[in-house]
């Protein structure tokens, strides 16, 4: 996408945008005891009535994972969650739900009317306005009508374990196996549910495939996990995350998130977070540490799109193992860290296949007495003839008590290859703001400006009525940072 | 590092002679021995460098004479202090007359003065195997407003088989003193020698210190070196490493810079071929406001020959207005060389303006062709190239008589020409 | 409009730049404002806009009725002051037409008036736009990025059409421009002039006067006007140089 802004894009951010994405679900409260060993597993397999040999894997990855010891190579510092003190098996989203309108919290109110959000869209994602459910569920059927006549397979994983066990088994632990690390083996053990998502040979997915629909399919929860297949030639552009501010409880969050794009085939995976990121005084907030990677075949290309400002402590590297030739890898991601927030956030690019390329964009933004590290890696191994990496990482600092740190691994084992890194750290230009507020514009408008502007590179390769609302979502992330 | 029961480093060391007297440095460092073991690559720091089948064999130490004419440098003329396997060779060596430098044993020091002066050094277990069981070393002295009239040229030669040379120095830059120490490093009849150098100094405040070291070694060498300065306020240091030995190098360098004003400059060269592993680790930790520092690295790997950059830039809560800047470029020359490049920065105040690249490519083909194209051998067009690359960064060298050493290695080892 | 009584300032350093300046501008009128490097110029301008890094240690300066030394830099814009800089800044990203939507909405919102519609905004961008005959295609560019010098100066102008303030201070707007930007240029703050609104013209040229012709002219000389006239003061100090009025002062 280009970077000159036309009056078509301004007239379309004119238009009130309308808030397409939320909590819909009527969800049965259903937990079991808190705990983990292999008889919970059992319990959580045959309550979701799986086949064998899915309790198979899960017990396999649990195993796997009583062996393993949680990394603490990330630049973060948090009391590790007691893992026997967690309940594994809670249907999720019963936690967001309100009995009346006057129960919502009112920052959490105020939040949305600052995102833009009409009223009865508010009602509508705090869950306490049902009437639009039925509404919802019938927009998401006529979607739902028009994928099934295309062959796209978009449901919950559940279901997809159910209907398509066949794909399942195929593909799942193939890109993330369950020894791949703590929270991946964790998340393999115990996932509750997730999506799946089936485009077959040379079909383009017509509309972004959203957690909209996927809300009303079934449900996301603490160990969520999504498998997205891109058969021959197909594309796809799956839309994960919420604008919306999120009041969950879940202290932990690994999810696993597998995407296989096979040859010729295209994934476009945009992902804005938001999760609880703790009060002002660093007290809660969600740990986030999720496991995202991606296998691209011969021609295939994975692109992964991120806007972070969410969770007190982030994990996080979306990843591309480019293993056919020619196949293509990028990475755009903003990550914003306010008040005692945490991040450690980049991507991975391997490079496998001949004349593969990959691109890395990172925009790191802290505030408050927050940490924000870029992490990654770029391997280009031996037979990866002609491999192409750029990566741009970028840091903003806001205040002195914030940190911004950047620690790239590059590891080049071809000589055909060219791999390029840069990075910058530098503090917001007080010229500018001073410029802003000359025009009439406040300091802490003018921060959000700047930063939008500065962030400009990675919002561009979001689906646009995504990129408005990420917008917005930065700039109240950011209130009350200036010093 | 990881506390163990079957302790390799005490195995490692047990065939060392014991010093006469265990002076208190030596023995703060033998009690931390016992603790520690050698990293592995699951240590950060040593991530991408194994040490292990090196430090499975046995070393001894052994003083040793040699012939040291061939790594005299002509026209230098410094001090020339020669060091074999580790052993302060006086006889060798010629102190000129220089009212601004005064050379000493480090064991001749008093202790406590010793003592206080190394202090609070972050060790790794070959420092510390070091500062158990050196063998010899000098405390140089720049005197106090003074410029020293000659270089310091420090020769160590590794003589022998299985040897290890455990030197220590320390170079002390008085307030206001301006210098240029230069340290090399050569190996002959050798066969599967250690090095395991440390160098530290001081550069206290207004004063200049310049270090340039040039590593040769037989492609058979370990060659460990620890360098650890510190900077006071409005100093300048300079360093300039140029590699092309040994078989496995690890030049550990830390720059703790403890004052505003100063400015920290860092650059190195190093060219590997065969079975080379080249391992530059480097830190710039700021502390205080107003400082500058420029970090430049290049490396040219050719055959199988590993390389390996790690530098880290630490700018400290309050240390503002920092400039810092850090570069690692490296080109490979043959299919299966391989570099790993881990520049970080690592930043906690927010008026700074810091900056890292890092890049890894094979030679321009479309300059090579141009060149080839104006009548030019494909061969020569490569040296023009490599020697274009590099440099810029020998050009830090402003020594004339060291340059002009380093320019016929250069092409006598590579056929390379400036 | 503006009454600047004894006005003092330092820089943070300490070191003061205004020595006690005086100057009343009346609504309509065009002043002019010449003296050399170092006389104190910008200082007066980004005292009056607000910036950081300025100790105001003296005097007073009445806006309209406000005080505006007691004001915000962005509320002395919403006030409608408006500072045309001599060296504009680049902000990447961020489009023009985006930054001056919400300026303009900020200071709508301050006068407690309603949102500008987007077609009346697109219908005063094309106005102002061709006001100072700058690409529409700049206006949807990152405010200043890959701008030449003159197109920045232009932007400067483009920005006063559309936000239209009651006071504009034009800091060394004729500097770097060749003849032809500076006649658009001129010729678009003529066009901005009007009863209701004043302009400060601050320079180091009398050929800026030329195309906008002020209806009074001041020297100032070590941080004080130290000589009014009209617009032929100008051409006399192109003439003779600034040494003149202080030989003159002297006797």
């Amino acid at each position: 996408m280009s970077n000159t802004y036309t009056e078509e894009d301004l007239a379309r951010n004119l238009e009130v945008q309308e808030y397409k994405y939320g909590f819909t679900s009527d969800f049965k409260s259903d937990t079991i005891p808190v705990g983990l060993d292999e008889d919970v597993i059992r319990l959580i397999s045959s309550k979701k009535e799986e086949p064998e040999w899915l309790l198979e894997k899960r017990l396999q990855a649990y195993r796997a994972w009583t062996t393993m010891k949680e990394p603490d190579w990330a630049h973060v510092n948090y009391e590790k969650p007691d893992f026997q003190a967690i309940s594994y098996y809670s249907a999720p989203g019963q936690t967001k739900k309100y009995e009346s309108w006057d129960d919502v919290d009112p920052e959490m109110k105020e939040t949305m009317k600052k995102l833009g959000i009409s009223m009865e869209e508010q009602q509508r994602l705090t869950g306490t306005a049902v009437d639009f459910v039925v509404d919802s569920v019938s927009v998401a059927t006529s979607f739902k009508k028009k994928l099934g006549e295309l062959g796209i397979i978009f449901c919950s994983f559940s279901e997809a374990v159910e209907n398509h066990p066949e794909l399942v088994k195929k593909y799942m632990g193939t890109v993330v196996p369950h020894t791949d690390n703590f929270y991946a083996a964790l998340n393999s053990a115990v996932f509750t549910d997730g999506s799946f998502c089936y485009i077959p040979k040379g079909v383009r997915c017509p509309m972004e495939l959203s957690t909209y629909f996927r809300i009303n399919e079934g449900g996301t929860g603490q160990f969520e996990r999504t498998l997205v297949v891109a058969d021959e030639g197909s594309y796809v552009s799956y839309l994960e995350g919420c604008t919306a501010p999120m009041r969950d409880e879940n202290q932990l969050h690994a999810a696993v998130v597998e995407l296989i794009a096979l040859d010729d085939a295209e994934i476009k995976y945009s992902t804005v977070q938001n999760w609880y990121p703790g009060n002002k005084d660093g007290v809660g907030g969600v740990f986030n540490f999720v496991t995202k990677r991606g296998l691209c075949e011969r021609n295939a290309k994975i692109s992964w799109t991120q806007v972070e400002t969410g969770s007190a402590v982030t994990w996080k590297y979306p990843s591309c193992v480019l293993k056919g030739d020619n196949s293509i890898g990028e990475f755009y991601s903003v990550a914003v860290t306010n008040n005692f927030q945490q991040a450690d956030t980049g991507s991975k690019m391997v490079h496998l296949g001949k004349n593969t390329s990959s691109t890395i964009i990172s925009k790191g933004i802290s505030a408050g007495e927050s940490q924000n590290t870029y992490r990654g890696l770029v391997q280009i191994h031996a037979g990866a003839e002609n491999a192409r990496n750029r990566s741009e990482c970028d840091s903003l600092l806001l205040s002195d008590r914030s940190g911004a740190h950047t620690f790239p691994y590059i590891e080049c084992k071809n000589s055909s290859a060219r791999v390029e890194h840069e990075a910058t750290t530098s503090k917001i230009g007080e010229d500018q703001i001073f410029y802003c507020q000359q025009r009439g514009i406040d300091s802490e408008k003018a921060i959000g400006l700047i930063v939008n502007g500065y962030c400009k590179e990675v919002l561009n390769h979001m689906p646009m009525e995504f990129a408005v609302e990420a917008q917005k979502l930065l700039e109240i992330s950011l209130e009350n940072s200036v010093g | 590092m990881e506390l163990v029961l079957d302790n390799k480093v005490l195995e490692f060391v047990s065939d060392f002679k014991k010093p006469e007297t265990i002076s208190k440095v030596r023995k703060q460092a033998l009690d931390a021995l016992t603790g520690m073991d050698f990293p592995t690559t699951r240590v950060e720091e040593w991530k991408y460098t194994r040490v292990a089948k090196y430090v499975k064999r046995k070393y001894k130490q052994t003083q040793a004479s040699t012939n040291i004419e061939e790594y005299a440098i002509a026209d230098l003329n410094a001090h020339q202090l020669v060091f074999v396997n580790g052993y302060y060779d006086e006889s060798l060596s010629t102190i000129l007359d220089d009212d601004a430098v005064s050379v000493q044993k480090i064991d001749e020091l008093d202790e406590e003065y010793y003592s206080d002066l190394v202090d609070g050094t972050e060790e790794n277990v070959f420092s510390l195997i070091n500062k158990a069981y050196q063998t010899g070393g000098v405390f140089i002295q720049i005197k106090k407003n003074k410029k020293a009239n000659h270089p310091i040229h420090m020769i160590h030669v590794l003589e022998g088989e299985e040897v290890i040379a455990n030197a220590r120095h320390f170079v002390l830059a008085e307030n206001g003193s301006k210098s240029e120490v230069i340290a090399t490093f050569h190996s002959k009849n050798s066969a599967n020698s250690f090095t395991n150098v440390v160098l530290e100094g001081h550069v206290e405040s207004n004063a200049s210190l310049t270090i340039n070291k040039l590593q040769t070694e037989a492609k058979d060498v370990l060659h460990i070196s620890n360098e650890l300065f510190v900077q006071d306020e409005s100093s300048n240091f300079l360093i300039n490493t140029i590699t092309t030995g040994a078989q496995l190098t690890r030049n550990g360098l830390d720059v703790i810079v403890e004052g505003e004003n100063c400015h920290t400059e860092m650059n190195g060269a190093y060219l590997g071929t065969e079975n080379q592993h080249m391992d530059n680790h480097t830190l710039i930790d700021q502390l205080y406001s107003n400082c500058t520092s420029s970090e430049s690295y290049k490396g040219v790997m050719d055959g199988k020959s590993v390389g390996v950059f790690n530098g880290k830039v630490i700018v400290r809560q309050d240390a503002q207005k920092i400039a810092a800047y850090q570069s690692n470029k490296n080109i490979l020359l043959s299919k299966t060389a391989s570099v790993n490049s881990k520049p970080e920065l690592e930043i906690y105040a927010d008026d700074v303006r810091c900056s890292h690249g890092s890049t890894i490519g094979e030679l321009d083909q479309e300059a090579i062709y141009y060149l080839r194209s104006r009548g030019i051998s494909a061969a020569s067009a490569k040296q023009l190239l490599v020697a274009g690359f590099i440099g810029d960064i020998l050009d830090k060298v402003e020594n004339e008589a060291l340059r002009a050493d380093i320019d016929e290695l250069f092409l006598n080892d590579f056929g390379w020409k400036f | 409009m503006l009454t600047i009584k004894n006005l003092h300032a330092s820089v943070e350093e300490g070191h003061e730049i205004l020595k006690g300046l005086n100057l009343g501008v009346k609504a309509g009128e065009v002043h002019a404002i010449m003296g050399p490097n170092g006389s104190g110029k910008s200082t007066l301008a980004s005292v009056l806009a607000g910036k950081d890094g300025y100790e105001v240690t003296g005097g007073s300066v009445d806006f309209d009725g406000v005080d505006l030394l007691d004001l915000e830099a962005e509320d002395r814009a919403k006030e409608g002051l408006f500072l045309a800089f001599q060296y504009p800044v680049e902000i990447p990203g961020v489009s023009n037409i985006n930054f001056l939507r919400t300026a303009i909405n900020e200071i709508r919102e301050y006068r407690k008036e309603d949102k500008m519609s987007a077609k009346d905004f697109l219908a005063k961008v094309k106005t102002a736009s061709n006001l100072v005959e700058l690409d529409s295609k700049l206006a949807s560019r990152a405010v200043n990025v890959g701008f030449s010098g003159g197109e920045k100066k232009r932007n400067e102008i483009f920005q006063m059409a559309m936000l239209e303030p009651k006071l504009a201070i034009l800091d060394e707007t004729d500097s770097g421009l060749d003849i032809d930007a500076l006649r658009i240029v001129s010729e678009g703050v003529n066009k901005l002039r009007s009863e209701g609104r004043s302009i400060i013209l601050i320079t180091h040229y009398q050929r800026l006067l030329e195309y906008i012709q002020p209806d009074f002219v001041h020297v100032l000389n070590d941080g004080k006007i130290i000589k009014t006239g009209t617009k032929e003061l100008a051409l006399e100090l192109e003439e003779k140089g600034y040494d003149w009025i202080n030989e003159e002062i002297a006797q």
